[in-house]
């Protein structure tokens, strides 16, 4: 497996002092290669299983293995170290930095894999994703599809087992959105990286063979009444 | 990518307000290096590097006032030596130089101070392995005169070339009151700019020096205070005596003829008993025998020897040394100031950065790489702004050196370094390690999963 969660309970302390339950899970598995896509409603929990499966936060309980790898039980440092090496990060805003050109912005997220930051590599990603002319532009002087093909270029660079892509195609306008779909599709496909992504669109969710909808494995999401 | 590549792209997404507090941190450096380079002059310049004697000696009084008179030839000598004195240190088998020196008049043209010597001053270096380096002729007539570079620059003075005759000038005598003297004297030589007092002084030959008129007492006067001196017979017998030897010896009346009030005498014939010295540049054969040699002349009355370097040393630490403590203190404090207008800085970007740090981390960066990264941040502006004040300071220095040198006299080299600015880099590092903790621990301890989600 690619993925495998097994039950993953994740609680927060609200300000009020009660304990708030957005995580109860069972049971969630993802093969390898396997293209996975997640809807769900609004605060129902999806940030939040990202984050524990690329190891930014801990559940309270549970067993998150990765390739096979236990993280709940890796200090933070080897978890930082595995979500550079093992994680591939694709966000809604792109979060690109701004200070850095399209080709800097790939090669920092091979610099904190502690290997040989590959400039060629970084390179020829840019340039798999239509932006071969593009590497020395900086983020502000790049269309909206540009800077998440970038991103998508940066998520790909450490050769990552999973994919997690966070509502991608959101802020983009139809013709990117598809173009940036086939886009992450393809590429995970051609290196049989795992991808997870969620999504509130149901145009975007009718083109994966497997959708996933949160409610149905998770339990909090399902008892707070959560629904699409 | 590395650490200071990944801060210097945040330093040049800030440019603005990156380069001010860089700047605010070269201008604190800029003073320092002013006040290191400056205090670095004029401690040379009062130091062992200043002359190449081993000792000066003159009569007993302030070593300070000795050195100052005849190193700095400023302030007038108070008393004199009997030249009789110089011709017996002059035999003294453990001395291997005494060149005599007679002070006290000045150039009627820019004031220049008058030193009487002999060629034997220009034949040894000024400075320890620096020679004198003289465009002309050393002295050959008694109104012979050499110049240093200061002096025939303001004056205008120089040798004979081609129709142009050589510059004659007339002397001022000492004292509030002083009159000019009648005797010219001619520039023969020039010397080349040293650094030092010589620059702006006018050597003239000694013999010339005891030729102008009122630079002998009378006889009678001076055999008296020879015999003191020497620790002869002072009686008036005794005087009378010796002073119908002398004035026989030399060929000169006991007495003067009385002159018409305003007149000066101008018999220009001086005995040896007449002559003074205002002092004596000595070399012993060894550095040893002239510790010995000190001791001997500290336990006499009448003659001391100076180590040129000790009284300005002293004068040097006790006083000026205690300004440049101050400026020193002053000029750190501003660094210090500048520095905190880099933590202000960097820390006010810290809440516009934190979905930067975010995204570092959601990437894989470890808490300490983002605290390292601030920390990075921090010494290169320090040290961006150190490298630029260094520069800037003895760029100051640098555009400065004329005035400084036209004003002074003192040959400024803008490119010498200080010790203490090689220590100034290393401390603005630790500066900005101290700066950039607070901001970098911020940065550590960023929540991610927040910071991604505003």
């Amino acid at each position: 497996m690619s993925l495998d969660l097994s039950n993953v309970l994740k609680t927060y302390r609200e300000p009020d002092g009660n304990v708030l339950t957005v995580l109860d899970i069972e049971r969630f598995q993802i093969a390898p290669a396997e293209q996975v896509v997640l809807v769900g409603a609004s605060g129902g929990g999806k940030t939040s299983l990202l984050n524990i499966i690329s190891g930014i936060s801990v559940p309270d309980r549970g067993s998150v293995k990765v390739d096979g790898l236990e993280i709940t039980k890796l200090p933070e440092v080897a978890r930082d170290r595995f979500r550079a090496e093992r994680i591939g990060f694709v966000f809604q805003t792109f979060n690109l930095l701004p200070a850095f050109s399209a080709l800097e912005n790939v090669l920092l997220g091979m610099s904190f894999s502690g290997k040989r930051v590959d400039a060629k590599r970084a390179v020829q990603l840019l340039e798999r994703v239509g932006l071969g002319h593009r590497t020395t532009h900086r983020p502000p002087q790049l269309s909206v599809g540009e800077q998440q093909r970038v991103a998508v270029a940066r998520a790909l660079a450490n050769q990552p087992s999973l994919l997690l892509a966070d509502e991608p195609t959101a802020n983009v306008d139809v013709k990117n959105q598809n173009l940036i779909l086939d886009l992450i599709r393809e590429a995970c496909s051609e290196s049989k990286v795992a991808l997870l992504m969620v999504t509130h669109s149901p145009e975007v969710a009718a083109r994966f063979p497997r959708v996933d909808r949160l409610e149905n494995f998770n339990r909090a999401a399902a008892r707070s009444g959560a629904a699409v | 990518m590395n650490l200071f590549s990944i801060a210097w792209k945040s330093i040049r997404q800030r440019l603005l307000s990156s380069s001010l507090t860089a700047f605010s941190v070269a201008l604190g450096v800029m003073l320092m290096v002013s006040v290191l380079v400056i205090y670095g002059i004029l401690d040379r310049m009062f130091s062992q590097q200043t002359i190449a004697y081993q000792l000066i000696v003159g009569p007993k009084g302030s070593d300070l006032q000795l050195v100052l008179n005849t190193v700095y030839r400023v302030s007038a000598p108070l008393q004199n030596l009997p030249y009789l004195y110089y011709e017996e240190l002059k035999k003294d088998p453990r001395v291997e130089l005494a060149v005599p020196f007679c002070l006290g008049d000045a150039t009627k043209e820019g004031h220049f101070p008058i030193v009487g010597t002999t060629e034997e001053y220009f034949e040894h270096p000024f400075t320890p392995g620096q020679m004198f380096q003289i465009k002309g002729k050393p002295f050959e007539n008694s109104f012979d005169a050499i110049i240093g570079s200061e002096v025939a620059r303001t004056n205008g003075w120089d040798i004979a070339s081609g129709d142009k005759p050589a510059t004659q000038f007339q002397l001022v005598h000492g004292g509030a009151e002083g009159h000019t003297h009648d005797e010219k004297f001619t520039v023969t030589a020039v010397l080349a700019p040293t650094g030092t007092p010589n620059d702006k002084t006018v050597f003239i030959h000694l013999n010339g020096f005891y030729a102008i008129s009122g630079h002998d007492a009378p006889l009678k006067e001076a055999v008296k205070r020879w015999n003191e001196f020497s620790g002869k017979g002072t009686s008036d017998s005794e005087i009378n005596a010796a002073a119908a030897e002398w004035a026989q010896k030399c060929g000169i009346p006991i007495e003067e003829p009385p002159h018409a009030p305003g007149e000066h005498h101008h018999h220009h014939k001086t005995c040896d008993v007449q002559k003074e010295v205002t002092a004596i540049l000595v070399n012993m054969k060894s550095p040893a025998m002239a510790f010995l040699f000190n001791g001997e002349m500290k336990r006499g009355y009448k003659v001391q020897g100076v180590n040129p370097i000790v009284p300005m040393q002293q004068l040097m630490s006790n006083i000026l040394g205690n300004v440049r403590s101050v400026l020193i203190v002053l000029t750190a404090l501003i660094i210090v100031v500048s520095g905190v207008g880099i933590f202000v800085s960097i820390y006010n970007s810290m809440s516009d950065r934190r979905k930067e740090i975010a995204i570092m981390r959601a990437l894989g960066a470890q808490r300490r790489t983002v605290f390292s990264i601030i920390l990075a941040e921090s010494i290169l502006l320090c040290f961006g702004g150190g490298i630029l004040g260094i520069l800037l300071g003895h760029g100051l220095v640098f555009a400065t050196a004329p005035f400084v040198q036209q004003q002074t006299g003192l040959l400024i080299n803008p490119f010498t370094f200080e010790d203490m600015e090689f220590v100034l880099l290393p401390a603005l590092i630790a500066l900005a390690s101290i700066i950039g903790i607070v901001p970098g621990l911020s940065a550590y301890r960023t929540d991610v999963a927040r910071a991604l989600a505003d």
